[in-house]
């Protein structure tokens, strides 16, 4: 590790795991009705623009041991595929459908892309690049 | 003293698998009577799978944040690395397993007896555990599960860092009690909505 200041991956992934957590509470609080959508697309732009910047943060640091972020990202991102498949299998048998069910499965996307930063950027942290 | 626990590791393990792969014998069966007992919507099975994970869940986080951590606290670091090479490859096939039984059968026994309903006369106690979830999801998704497998990944190399393997551990044993400390909030909730 070099003594360059290292990007807040962590924080800003619990933040933006903490955003899609908020727009489901949000739209599932509203059951059986449907909520206004505003807020949950306003969650979802913020959960989306916080992973974008922390890839962006990520992408930027030089002498980073991408192979090994590669590694565990890839089979991580497996896992999280076969969860979120499971979870959007949840939300078709409960017979969600149009808008909420694309902004479930957008919030579900971003949830199961921040899992597999996390962690590689956890484990490639202590790897030489 | 860092160098010389690291001189006491074990040879590197890099050969060996990061997770036992027996154990994903019985996650696989656990996942598939999941989906299967929630596609038939069979009310026991959810029930069961909904108590028995949650249980389970509840009483593993507690026993990791304020029994196995003190305890590891007070070994000397060899005997801290030894217990984290046993114990951390467990854990993590057990700890998302025992998540995934508890939220997927527990969202649709809700769904089931419909306390997700507003007109449920105690939505304000399911919305409340669903933001106790939220955080100990955000906790263990950034904290616990992150340093479980960058433990892994270290004790592999062929000169294991020491004051790395404490770090993420003591991250691990904070973390684990953040959600042993909510999940007695959320025994309060589910024992409320079960009144």
């Amino acid at each position: 590790m070099s003594g360059q200041r290292e990007p807040r991956v962590t924080e800003l992934g619990m933040l933006s795991i903490g955003l899609v957590a908020a727009g489901v509470i949000y739209l599932a609080a509203y059951l059986p009705r449907r909520a206004p959508l505003a807020p949950a697309m306003i969650l979802l732009a913020c959960a989306a623009g916080v992973l974008a910047t922390n890839a962006l943060l990520l992408a930027r640091r030089p002498g980073f041991a991408w192979w090994r972020f590669r590694q565990v990202a890839g089979w991580m991102l497996l896992v999280y595929l076969v969860v979120a498949g499971m979870l959007e299998f949840t939300f078709l048998y409960d017979h969600t459908h149009g808008a909420v069910l694309v902004l479930m499965t957008l919030l579900l996307a971003v949830f199961t892309l921040n899992v597999p930063l996390l962690s590689a950027w956890t484990v490639a942290r202590f790897e030489n690049g | 003293m860092a160098v010389a626990a690291a001189r006491e590791l074990e040879a590197p393990t890099a050969a060996q698998p990061l997770i036992p792969l027996r154990g994903l014998i019985p996650v696989s069966a656990i996942v598939v009577g999941l989906v299967a007992t929630i596609a038939s919507d069979w009310t026991w099975g959810l029930d069961f799978f909904h108590v028995v994970g949650g249980g389970m869940w509840t009483a593993l986080d507690l026993f990791m944040g304020f029994v196995i951590g003190p305890i590891m606290r007070g070994l000397p670091v060899p005997a801290r690395v030894e217990l984290t090479k046993r114990l951390m490859p467990r854990m993590l096939l057990i700890m998302p397993t025992l998540v995934t039984m508890t939220l997927a059968a527990g969202f649709q026994l809700a769904r089931h007896n419909g306390m997700l309903s507003t007109s449920y006369g105690r939505h304000g106690w399911v919305v409340a555990s669903m933001a106790v979830v939220a955080v100990m999801a955000m906790v263990a998704l950034a904290l616990l599960q992150p340093a479980n497998i960058a433990v892994l990944f270290e004790l592999r190399k062929p000169q294991p860092n020491p004051a790395i393997i404490q770090g993420l551990m003591r991250r691990f044993i904070y973390a684990a009690g953040v959600t042993g400390a909510m999940q007695v909030a959320t025994l309060v909730i589910m024992t409320r909505l079960a009144t």
